[in-house]
């Protein structure tokens, strides 16, 4: 009878590259001139064992893989096409209880670790899990020709968002999905604007090009659950005709356990996981959803946050409450919030020393968002600076107050916006006269940003008449 | 020879048979629907003002936002109510 082809007996699994396969070199030649039947796997060099007849070369590693072996050598004995010992680097006592033959290698060591079996690289593991293994995929197989370059093949299947993509071989997407605990073959949900069943799967694929690592997937998982709820609005984010696109702000212990930026140049570029997990959720929407610019995304500019917009909030240094917190996650957990927003506007104020007077500069930045006379339940998110926080801090201003102070101050009589005032056509109805009209319905606040520089940024966001509101997911594995 | 895997959505695009278009529209109740963009209205409101002095049954719908589609409660009041639609589709 015979195990995965290798006949009853002893079977020795060696590769020339371990020093210790190479030290017990003469012992397998003992053990095979005491006429013992003994297969021998190799590795890496057909050639190695000499003198020992029976060696099998392995080079492309099916055997070992089906032996599930570990270490090289490995020494066991397959008795009626079943194993039934294995001995595990060079041990005298076991090769010889195993072999039962005495005096095995008098001239060695008593005992010697093996190396690590080839099945066990890191650089084929993953390739064989897939080659060897039962791994399959949902997603078609696309072919691509030899002389044919792989980056340029992805921009000619209009897989690209302008920028080159890394290729999502199979052995990248199986590499990728073992960053999740998540089924690849769940749906996440229907991705506008198609409306196409988003896998786990389809997501690693996007991930892999966009140049995420594998333990940015729950993450990443999560900003596609917030973009997929139906309070979030997607399809209308791809097809409007304004700026917006999604902007994903990071909480909790995962930012630092994925090495996210949230200190200097946060909004901008420079570290993998923001700029990948940003970007990777655009291509999900571009490839899966099928929102391209030009098709349903009629975006009359866009904004360069559309190739992807992620950052993280800095928690540890911040004296008020995280964002997540704020929107109902519990302290200590990481969740995304997803926003649908522009670009950066810039607030500059190097010389309040008060809280009163900072706030009011805030204010007037955010009075103008939009226009300067439109007033209708905008959302925006304020991310404030570590110099610009101190100022409140030292003050003892919670952040409930600094928001109700951005409120009452960006609340105006109707007659200052009414349309008409000021030369222009823009603003409220004149029937809103001798009301107050407040310009914002959510305002959020994120601490963000380097250690030096009295500014702040405004996010600013699509709502209005939107109707996109704020989600947030919280990170699971 | 290098595998990649196909990261869109791999749809075929699902063919639909138009409806047939009716001759006339006696005896028939028009849906208008007001997508919610401004000054949409001004438009569908017309429409259905025409309508009506022709002696056509008219019946109003309105989506919340233009941003979402339609609830699918009005797709369906507009299915059991009408026989023909008249729809803006934003700008």
């Amino acid at each position: 009878m015979s195990l995965h082809g290798i006949p009853d007996g002893l079977v020795a699994v060696v590769k020339r590259d371990c020093p210790t396969c190479v030290m017990v070199e003469p012992v397998l030649r003992q053990l095979a001139a005491a006429g013992t039947p003994i297969s021998v796997l190799t590795q890496d060099d057909p050639a190695f064992p000499t003198g020992v007849p029976g060696v099998i070369d392995d080079t492309g590693l099916e055997r070992s893989f089906e032996l599930n072996i570990e270490t090289v050598p490995t020494l066991l004995r397959i008795e009626h096409g079943r194993e039934t010992t294995r001995a595990v680097g060079w041990h005298r006592g076991e090769w010889e209880g195993l072999t039962g033959i005495r005096a095995l290698g008098v001239d060695l060591p008593e005992q010697r670790p093996g190396c690590g079996s080839l099945t066990a690289d890191p650089n084929t593991a993953d390739e064989l899990a897939i080659r060897l293994g039962g791994v399959t995929f949902e997603s078609e197989k696309v072919e691509i020709g030899g002389y044919e370059d792989e980056q340029e093949a992805c921009f000619d299947r209009d897989w690209s968002d302008g920028l080159p993509v890394v290729p999502p071989t199979p052995v990248r997407v199986y590499r990728m999905l073992q960053g999740t605990q998540r089924d690849p073959k769940e749906v996440l949900g229907l991705m506008p604007p198609d409306y196409e069943p988003c896998t786990v799967e389809k997501v690693a694929i996007n991930a892999v090009m966009a140049g995420c690592r594998p333990e940015y997937m729950p993450v990443l998982i999560a900003a596609v659950e917030a973009a997929l709820d139906d309070a979030f609005v997607l399809h209308g984010i791809v097809a409007t005709t304004m700026f917006v696109g999604p902007i994903v702000i990071v909480n909790g212990p995962v930012r630092k356990a994925i090495g996210m930026n949230s200190g200097v140049n946060a909004l901008g570029q420079g570290n993998r996981a923001n700029s990948s997990i940003g970007r990777a959720l655009q291509l999900v929407i571009r490839n899966v959803g099928g929102g391209k610019p030009g098709g349903v995304d009629r975006a009359a500019f866009g904004t360069p946050g559309k190739v992807g917009f992620c950052f993280a909030e800095n928690e540890e240094d911040s004296c008020w409450e995280p964002l997540s917190v704020e929107r109902g996650i519990a302290p200590g957990k990481s969740a995304v919030t997803l926003f649908a927003g522009y670009g950066v506007q810039g607030i500059v104020d190097q010389n309040s020393r008060t809280p009163e007077s900072l706030v009011r500069s805030f204010a007037a930045c955010l009075a103008v968002m939009r226009h300067p006379k439109i007033y209708q339940g905008l959302d925006a998110i304020v991310v404030i600076s570590p110099e610009h926080l101190r100022v409140f801090r030292e003050a003892g201003w919670a952040k409930k107050r600094f928001i109700s102070e951005l409120m009452t101050l960006t609340t105006v009589p109707a007659e200052q916006i009414v349309t008409g005032a000021g030369g222009m056509t823009p603003g409220t109805p004149e029937s809103a006269r001798g009301t107050m009209v407040r310009k914002f319905r959510e305002l959020l606040v994120v601490h963000a940003g380097g250690i030096a520089g009295l500014f702040s940024a405004v996010l600013e966001g699509w709502s209005g008449n939107s109707q996109s509101r704020i989600t947030t997911k919280e990170v699971r594995n | 020879m290098t595998t990649l895997l196909n990261p869109t959505g791999e749809h075929e695009t699902a063919k639909r048979v138009q409806a047939q278009r009716p001759i006339a529209l006696d005896g028939l109740t028009v849906g208008v629907l007001d997508i919610g963009k401004p000054r949409g209205d001004v438009f569908v409101n017309r429409v259905a003002e025409r309508l009506a002095e022709r002696g056509i049954a008219v019946k109003r719908y309105a989506k919340p936002s233009p941003n979402a589609p339609a609830i699918i409660a009005t797709r369906q009041k507009m299915l059991a109510e009408t026989q023909v639609a008249v729809i803006g589709l934003a700008d």
